[in-house]
């Protein structure tokens, strides 16, 4: 269960190419080399965190400007469990508790 | 060591050998290819052990890539050694282009590129379409600059296996071809020289226009394929793709967001080239 509170940053937007085609986006990272392929929201997600250091109650407020995600409270718990998941394919970086 | 020099497309190499054989072999089906002053491999046949040169002798591969179990060869597949391990060489070793595992044809400036597992054609029908108005690249490596998206000929020795043997020599009585070598760990394999404006030709390059993803054996039919799942099966292709990073990446990308894609499945050579020429029709 990802915990609500913990922070997450990503890389900056120079440090990734980003190419969406069909049904996934591709995103290249610099650092590592990897390609990873990805379906949504991880494009968005990355895309509304930008450079700022966010939890996930507010990166879910952030999307919810944009999209509909249903309930408020269920949108941030299911976006914890995405950060989480970015956080292990190295797309953003669990920083320590502020 | 006897030693033997060949230019194919891009890439020079240096066949050394403790054999003759082999090489007069090559000297003869690569006549028309230019021989290089500088090499970008250099490959090795050697004997397995001192003893093995005049005792039933084997060929190990050596050269600047290796992979450290490929099985010897029995010396008369001596040929289809070397032809190894100059697959080898560009598969681990070249860095100058993207490298797919494909097979393409040439006809007005456009290139149809055509990928698949072994045993999906790729390689018989860009032989069969080398010899109606279009001309052959490569049936082993195609090769994408990253500069600009184009296709770089790499015409090496057709590589035949089984049935296609027959079918090409019914298909090109003129042709030149190799020894027939049986019993080969893929089977019967018989080279054969590409036709001679593919080699004469063998600088000038193309745009990639179509990709084919040909399955033999199975009644003719045609799918788009999406870009994503183009991608996913290129990288899958692509013998260079991580070492090139960012240089392949982009071309990749490049090449898939340009290049429309279809995947044919067919049961004969001329129901293929007959699918082949309606779907280069519908590009022009």
């Amino acid at each position: 269960m990802a915990d609500p509170k913990t922070l997450y940053q990503a890389e900056p937007a120079d440090a990734r190419i980003v190419e969406p085609l069909d049904m996934m986006t591709l995103i290249y990272q610099q650092r590592s080399g990897i390609t990873h392929m990805v379906g949504e929201p991880v494009p968005q997600m990355l895309e509304a965190i930008g450079c700022d250091v966010v939890d996930a109650a507010t990166l879910a407020a952030r999307l919810a400007a944009s999209f509909d995600l249903g309930g408020q409270d269920d949108a941030a718990a299911l976006i914890a469990e995405r950060l989480e998941e970015l956080a292990e394919l190295g797309l953003v970086e669990r920083i320590a508790d502020a | 060591m006897h030693e033997f020099r060949v230019q194919v497309g891009p890439a020079a190499f240096r066949i050394g050998s403790a054999w003759s054989a082999p090489l007069e072999q090559m000297a003869e089906l690569y006549r028309d290819y230019p021989k290089p002053d500088f090499t970008d491999f250099t490959v090795r046949l050697e004997p397995t052990g001192w003893l093995r040169r005049w005792l039933r002798p084997s060929v190990a591969i050596g050269g600047d890539y290796m992979l450290p179990d490929a099985a010897p060869l029995p010396l008369a597949q001596g040929l289809l050694a070397a032809e190894m391990a100059m697959n080898l060489q560009m598969a681990l070793g070249w860095r100058r282009h993207l490298l797919l595992h494909a097979s393409a044809v040439e006809r007005d400036g456009l290139v149809l590129v055509m990928t698949g597992q072994s045993g999906s054609g790729k390689s018989t029908l860009s032989a069969l379409l080398g010899s109606r108005g279009w001309r052959f690249l490569g049936d082993e490596f195609v090769l994408l600059d990253p500069a600009n998206g184009g296709v770089a000929p790499f015409p090496r020795l057709i590589s035949l296996k089984n049935e296609a043997i027959g079918a090409m020599q019914a298909a090109q009585p003129d042709a030149r071809f190799g020894p027939l070598l049986a019993g080969t760990p893929k089977g019967d394999i018989r080279h054969m020289v590409p036709p001679s404006d593919a080699i004469a030709q063998m600088a000038q390059g193309g745009t990639p226009a179509l990709l084919l993803f040909p399955r033999y054996g199975y009644s003719g039919a045609v799918r788009e394929v999406a870009p994503g799942e183009t991608f996913m099966r290129l990288t899958q292709a692509s013998t260079n793709y991580v070492a090139l990073g960012e240089a392949g990446f982009t071309t990749l990308t490049r090449f898939v967001k340009s290049v429309p894609s279809r995947a044919i499945d067919y049961q004969s050579g001329e129901e293929a080239i007959a699918l082949v020429e309606k779907l280069w029709e519908r590009l022009a």
